[in-house]
């Protein structure tokens, strides 16, 4: 058996109303691009895995309200990146109630 | 840790209509945030529909950085004013300027995204691009 790396994997569902539409997904993408790490996403655990580095691929998934997002990260700040886009989607992408300006 | 936006590759949005324009640069502005230079241009000089050589060139000035600028544009005219305005700029810069085949509001959108990364111009214009039939 060779285990080159593990991925960390987890998951968070949908909540959005309008689900992953081009706002959240711009958000998704820009979070994703701030690590190291490479980061994918699937609507299901066993894929198909895109890029969620890349914002064409990550605006055509168009995942509904209620769809559970998987996340897929590898490389040395593989944990925070994960942690990060579950985080951002458990939040609801932060969209409630205004802007969140707190953006780095 | 995003960079600064004075590194990123900068937007330009060029349209025949200043209201079209200045939309679609709110629209970037409001998912993007400050991320990413941006300047947008639209109308003639008389305030009408069309594009202006002039004011395409005061808008690349104003979204520079040594990254370069992607410039997005919205039909023919646009296009071809764009690529007038790159001929009347500094050598140096010219190949740092890139105007984008996507539609307008969308490749700016997803250009500045791309740039807000620090991905490189080439990069930024090709995913751009992606939104358009290739």
């Amino acid at each position: 058996m060779s285990v080159t790396e593990t991925p960390v994997i987890a998951s968070a569902l949908l909540t959005n109303e309008v689900g992953l539409h081009a706002r959240p997904a711009v958000k998704l993408t820009m979070l994703a691009k701030s690590f190291a790490a490479t980061v994918e996403l699937a609507l299901e655990e066993d894929g198909p895995w895109v890029d969620a580095k890349s914002p064409v691929k990550i605006m055509r998934v168009k995942a509904p309200k209620g769809k559970l997002l998987h996340f897929r990260a590898s490389g040395s700040d593989a944990d925070a990146a994960v942690a990060a886009l579950v985080g951002l989607v458990a939040r609801g992408f932060d969209e409630n109630g205004g802007e969140d300006a707190d953006d780095a | 840790m995003t960079r600064k936006a004075a590194a990123n590759v900068g937007v330009v949005i060029v349209s025949h209509s200043s209201k079209v324009a200045e939309g679609a640069a709110d629209m970037v502005r409001q998912m993007v945030g400050d991320a990413v230079p941006l300047a947008f241009t639209g109308g003639n000089v008389d305030g009408g529909l069309g594009t202006d050589v002039a004011a395409i060139l005061a808008a690349i000035d104003r979204a520079w950085t040594p990254a370069g600028v992607v410039i997005l544009v919205d039909l023919g005219g646009a296009e071809t004013n764009s690529e007038m305005a790159l001929e009347m700029i500094d050598e140096k810069r010219r190949g740092r300027v890139a105007v984008c085949n996507a539609p307008i509001v969308e490749g700016a959108v997803i250009a500045a995204t791309e740039a807000s990364g620090g991905s490189p111009l080439e990069t930024v214009k090709r995913m751009a691009e992606e939104l358009s039939p290739q």
